[in-house]
């Protein structure tokens, strides 16, 4: 690159050739590129291949064109039809709807407080929130376990009020996958909310106030817009992988709460079937990317 | 309104970070308590540490777990700047963008356990060519700058969008090579992005577990693993101190980071 120093063509980006910069750019993103269709793209492609074919006699795969992977996602079997696995896929969903819902309630005040600290301390509270990530998720879910078993305070107290029987732990139930999720993935949505609620203008809350909007309007109509770019990343982030958690219901929610992560699992596991695990894994990839089709097809213009 | 008092955003975000922490704070007090079995305080002990120094598998699950997120993260990094200044310096026509946008965003939008399957379709059809493709740490290294890489690229080309193109002319009108115009000018100045998306992609590596449950081989077992396989069983006191002074080691790590970036910033 260097050596060719002396050429007019290297003064101005604009001026060296079209050609020369896209082989340069191509250079650049091209192994990235390659990686990533190798790796990734791909293989998510061959899903469709693969969940159109059958398992052979020894977990093989046999290639062809059958749809009874897809017809027993929708719970079609030899067996008759039953509701399991369309009841497991509605679960996940809905495990990580409620996630998303209570990391965004507990985010806004959670970031409103980091942001209206000094600047130095700012820092800390953010590292303050990050930190907890570093230990991985199957230690801190394990963690929670420890926290509500029957001989620690926050069980005893519990029963203490007669929600539960003297000497029960918190686990498993709804309870404790709820906890354990939402400190999962709440600093997910916490830290991109938090950069746009620094960038926020305090002055048109006050000046909504100021013209006697209730607290419900002020949020929707100042602070909601305001922190639109923030909360839909974070909603994003927190959505996605909360869709396909399994290790925290696994250890939290007893054995009774098959999620499709275990699922897909299973199939690529110890069932080894893998067409209807690939089918399995499109059915989660649609209805992820349907919910998050419809949600950025929401008009956020329409809540104020 | 900003300067008002607002006591009950203090008490909940107060309350939220308890939260957080109660886990890591409760395996702490764990790992000096005096008993293998059961949760009653029997006493201070660093015993678990000095056994957790002489437990050789433990030792090595945690070796393979910080070698992953170090070679990984080093290669996506690479791999990833790479990919946005590409993007960004070349004049690639807008069709040609869109499909590189939706290959780079796919890692965002899919979830993990996907991508683990992707991985494991890939690998079995590129085991036919390669055993460089059979389960084991090599396998993981290529699972996890998979993930990586697409995060390291969104935050270098978000710090590559606010870089003026007068800086460029500047350097250029000073006759600056087109290598010195990258070492000098380009990359002190996308250095923070660079520093920011390496530190997310470690992050993600040390918190990932599905993908590495599907990369892992019988010889690569990294901590999460490990510890997964062992729940059955209960987890030993030794895991305990072991991730107190994995903890205690990544604040140590944050705090230093977080002084290099404000020195260089």
């Amino acid at each position: 690159m260097a050596k060719n120093h002396s050429s007019v063509a290297k003064f101005f980006g604009h001026i060296s050739p079209v050609k020369k910069r896209r082989l340069w750019g191509l250079a650049l993103a091209g192994p990235p590129l390659a990686w990533l269709l190798a790796f990734l793209t791909l293989p998510c492609l061959a899903l469709v291949a693969i969940a159109l074919a059958t398992r052979g006699q020894f977990g093989e795969i046999v290639w062809g064109f059958d749809l009874v992977n897809i017809k027993r996602l929708f719970g079609f079997s030899l067996f008759g039809w039953s509701s399991d696995f369309i009841f497991i896929l509605l679960r996940s969903l809905f495990l990580a709807f409620v996630t998303t819902a209570i990391c965004i309630i507990l985010s806004y005040p959670l970031t409103f407080y980091v942001a209206t600290r000094p600047p130095k301390t700012r820092v800390f509270w953010l590292i303050l929130i990050v930190i907890p990530f570093w230990t991985n998720v199957v230690v801190r879910t394990y963690a929670w376990l420890l926290v509500l078993s029957p001989q620690l305070p926050p069980a005893k107290f519990v029963a203490w009020l007669g929600l539960i029987e003297p000497g029960a732990a918190l686990y498993p139930g709804s309870f404790a996958v709820y906890l354990g999720m939402v400190t999962t993935f709440l600093p997910f949505l916490a830290l991109p909310l938090d950069a746009s609620v620094e960038r926020l203008n305090w002055d048109l809350l006050e000046a909504a106030a100021d013209l006697y909007a209730s607290k419900i309007a002020v949020f929707r109509q100042t602070i909601l817009p305001q922190t639109w770019p923030g909360l839909s990343v974070g909603i994003i982030v927190t959505f996605v992988p909360a869709m396909a958690m399994f290790v925290v219901t696994d250890i939290l929610g007893g054995a009774k709460t098959m999620m499709v992560g275990n699922l897909i699992q299973q199939q690529f596991g110890q069932a080894r079937d893998w067409p209807f695990g690939a089918a399995l894994s499109l059915a989660l990839m649609v209805l992820t990317l349907l919910s998050l089709a419809i949600f950025k097809g929401l008009k956020i213009e329409k809540f104020y | 309104m900003k300067t008002q008092k607002r006591p009950w955003l203090a008490l909940i975000s107060v309350g939220v970070i308890f939260l957080l922490y109660l886990p890591s704070v409760a395996v702490a007090v764990f790992s000096v308590n005096d008993t293998k079995f059961g949760l009653s305080w029997k006493g201070f002990t660093l015993r678990w540490y000095t056994q957790l120094a002489n437990n050789e598998y433990i030792l090595q699950a945690a070796l393979n777990s910080l070698i992953l997120a170090a070679v990984s993260t080093a290669l996506a990094t690479i791999l990833g700047t790479a990919l946005a200044l590409g993007l960004d310096r070349a004049p690639w026509p807008k069709s040609a963008h869109k499909v590189i946008d939706l290959i780079i965003n796919l890692p965002v939008v899919v979830p993990d356990i996907i991508m683990a399957v992707a991985l494991t379709l890939a690998f079995s059809a590129l085991r036919f060519f390669s055993s460089l493709f059979d389960l084991g740490l090599g396998s993981l290294i290529i699972g996890h700058v998979t993930f990586q890489i697409s995060f390291v690229t969104l935050v270098v080309r978000s710090r590559l969008a606010t870089l003026n193109k007068e800086t460029d002319e500047a350097a250029r009108d000073l006759y600056a090579s087109s290598f010195y115009l990258f070492y000098r000018v380009t990359l002190p100045l996308i250095t923070p992005g660079v520093l920011a998306g390496a530190m997310m992609a470690f992050t993600l590596s040390l918190d990932d577990f599905i993908i590495s449950f599907f990369a892992h081989g019988p010889e690569s077992v990294t901590l999460p693993i490990f510890i997964y396989s062992s729940l059955k069983r209960g987890l030993s006191p030794e895991i305990y101190a072991l991730s107190t002074v994995m903890l205690l080691a990544t604040v140590i790590l944050v705090i230093a980071a977080e002084r290099i970036t404000r020195k260089i910033a």
